[in-house]
């Protein structure tokens, strides 16, 4: 018996828990190349902006133990194309949209908000809230939760209200449950994370930072244990508010921990780099692993480490 | 998915050799060497399945060749810890392999004259060009430089494959002193040549592109630009590319290129981001009233 994989993310249904993640996948066509991009749960596109975004210099990645640094600056071609070209292309396809998105200020996102729910076929909007905030000398929205509840709540109240808007946190932040809370309040359907962590590789050939940048965002499976403790924590107090669990993501085991943890559905990130068919494999590494502990519905390990006991009191 | 597309393998290793400076992978890979195209590459998995190395090694593609239902051969030096963990693979091993990759060379529909100028291991991909120019008639011309000695790829080949080859070494180990570029223009006089085809370092790429200016010959250059993910979604191994709207874009050296004519490569800017690239801080600003066709970010 195969396991019913169907996942609820707010008023929105996907037939599997497996996602791709923003960044990791453009909106579905080069991942396509090595699998039925339909058969996924959905796709989240590369978080689109207002207009064209040519990124950062290069060198833009290094790569870390099991992971890797990088800092791409949102290259995109903007929204205008964004919706007359990728997601026309991902809807013939048969893929579900999640549309991530990105600005520089509450109005960016808004009149982004506006145009994208609009558009035939998106699923569900991610915000993106580690961008820097120019109003802030460039720290990103998410490191003030008063900043990111702003943009929240710009984003909700400009999206049709059929169309749940997650909200995608970094892991870095003063408190992650207080960021998370404010979210909420500002009526996010759910939340997404984590982010990628900053952090930094330097050449031991030249001592420069690896990439140009300097600061990147560390992904990869280094970064899954802490990705899986933000999820379980943030479960532990808003048991009720759908999570995209992502970082680090390589396996079917892997996507079983942050369901358990908490996550509603889980997105598979950098391991698409190294392994384009990664989605649909893990996918079935789930279904196999779920089946084999006799689960018939996803829904039922969804939290279920915090029902099995939780974590131990402490001594 | 397709037939032309990109596949992922697990292929079994046929020999491991040492050449000179380099090591040579053999595999066994059926659906990539039917749809190889030459400037075509691979990028393979190092590390095993739990490698904490995620990134996959790009490598060109060498020589292609039916036995086995299709064997790929690429060629590498040890340079870190997975190319390293790759010379130390054995026949029969499994190799985790996407490919082909990338727009292969243009060929040219006349029997033309063509000149190759391969630098250090960037030579390797010009070997089944040179074939594929010969089978249309064309004549062709090598140019190989390397350091020294060890680092000519196969220098017996490459005099087999060619009206001529001229070998160039910084230390005069071998061929005559100095780089490939100084012998170059010679070379274009002598044969008369049409084309250009280049491959190597950026530097290299850079004056072979300004020697074909000189001579008013195109020129074809495969970048060898560090990838994360060869298939197009990372987008980390961009430069700058004036495309046929005379638009600059920061293009993928993985699916735009890693071919490209190398008059549109804007290599004085490399490791930036132009100020009138599309997108660029500032852009909006200096932008008219272009469709969405003009604003296709590469």
């Amino acid at each position: 018996m195969s396991p019913d994989m169907r996942t609820r993310l707010g008023r929105v249904e996907l037939d599997n828990p497996v996602l791709a993640a923003s960044g990791c996948a453009g909106s579905g066509r080069e991942l396509a190349q090595f699998f039925d991009i339909a058969r996924i749960g959905a796709v989240v596109t590369k978080s689109v902006m207002l207009e064209p975004h040519a990124g950062r210099p290069a060198p833009r990645m290094a790569e870390t133990p099991s992971g890797m640094v990088s800092a791409i600056g949102l290259q995109g071609p903007g929204v205008e194309v964004f919706l007359q070209r990728d997601l026309p292309w991902l809807m013939s396809r048969g893929g579900r949209a999640v549309v991530s998105v990105a600005g520089s200020g509450v109005a960016e996102y808004q009149e982004l908000a506006r145009r994208i729910s609009g558009a035939e076929g998106v699923e569900m909007v991610e915000i993106n809230l580690s961008c820097p905030n120019p109003a802030a000398q460039g720290r990103h929205f998410a490191d003030d939760a008063a900043e990111a509840a702003r943009i929240v709540h710009a984003v909700r109240s400009n999206t049709r209200s059929d169309i749940p808007v997650f909200a995608k946190l970094a892991p870095d932040v003063p408190d992650l449950t207080a960021l998370a809370g404010a979210c909420v309040e500002a009526h996010a359907d759910g939340l997404s994370m984590i982010n990628s962590v900053r952090g930094m590789a330097i050449d031991p050939r030249t001592l420069r930072p690896a990439v140009a940048g300097g600061m990147g965002g560390v992904s990869g499976p280094a970064i899954r244990p802490i990705a899986v403790g933000c999820v379980y924590e943030v479960h532990t107090a808003f048991p009720d508010v759908p999570i995209i669990g992502m970082g680090g993501v390589r396996t079917g085991a892997d996507a079983l921990e942050f369901l358990a943890a908490g996550a509603s559905a889980v997105a598979v990130g950098s391991v698409n780099f190294s392994d384009p068919s990664a989605c649909v494999r893990i996918l079935r590494e789930l279904e196999e692993a779920l089946a084999e502990r006799g689960v018939s519905r996803v829904a039922e390990v969804v939290g279920a480490a915090h029902r099995n006991g939780g974590a131990a009191p402490n001594r | 998915m397709s037939d032309f597309g990109p596949v992922q393998t697990r292929s079994p290793v046929l020999t491991v050799r040492r050449v000179d400076a380099y090591y040579a992978i053999t595999i066994v890979a059926p659906q990539v060497a039917e749809r190889f195209r030459s400037g075509q590459f691979i990028s393979v998995a190092v590390g095993g399945d739990q490698s904490s190395m995620l990134l996959r090694r790009p490598f060109a593609i060498h020589d292609v060749k039916p036995d086995y239902g299709g064997t790929v051969e690429f060629l590498f030096s040890v340079r870190g810890q997975g190319t390293a963990w790759l010379a130390e693979r054995r026949s029969r091993d499994l190799l985790d392999v996407v490919g082909p990759l990338g727009r292969p060379f243009p060929l040219p529909r006349d029997p033309v004259n063509c000149v190759l100028a391969g630098g250090g291991s960037g030579s390797a991909v010009l070997f089944p060009l040179a074939q594929s120019l010969r089978r249309r008639g064309c004549r062709v011309d090598f140019v190989i430089g390397a350091a020294s000695a060890d680092r000519v790829f196969s220098a017996i080949t490459a005099r087999r494959a060619a009206a001529t080859a001229t070998f160039t070494t910084d230390d005069g180990s071998f061929g005559l002193r100095g780089r490939l570029t100084d012998a170059l223009g010679q070379v274009i006089e002598d044969a008369r040549s049409d084309v250009v085809y280049a491959c190597g370092p950026m530097p290299m790429l850079r004056e072979v592109t300004a020697i074909a200016g000189v001579y008013g010959i195109p020129v074809q250059v495969s970048v060898e630009e560090a990838m994360a993910c060869g298939t197009g979604i990372c987008m980390s191994c961009v430069i700058p590319v004036v495309g046929e709207d005379g638009i600059t874009r920061m293009a993928r050296s993985c699916v735009d290129g890693p071919v490209f004519r190398g008059e549109r490569v804007r290599f004085d800017d490399i490791g930036t981001i132009p100020f009138d690239a599309l997108g660029a801080p500032g852009w909006k600003a200096q932008s008219g009233e272009g469709g969405v066709a003009d604003r296709e970010a590469g």
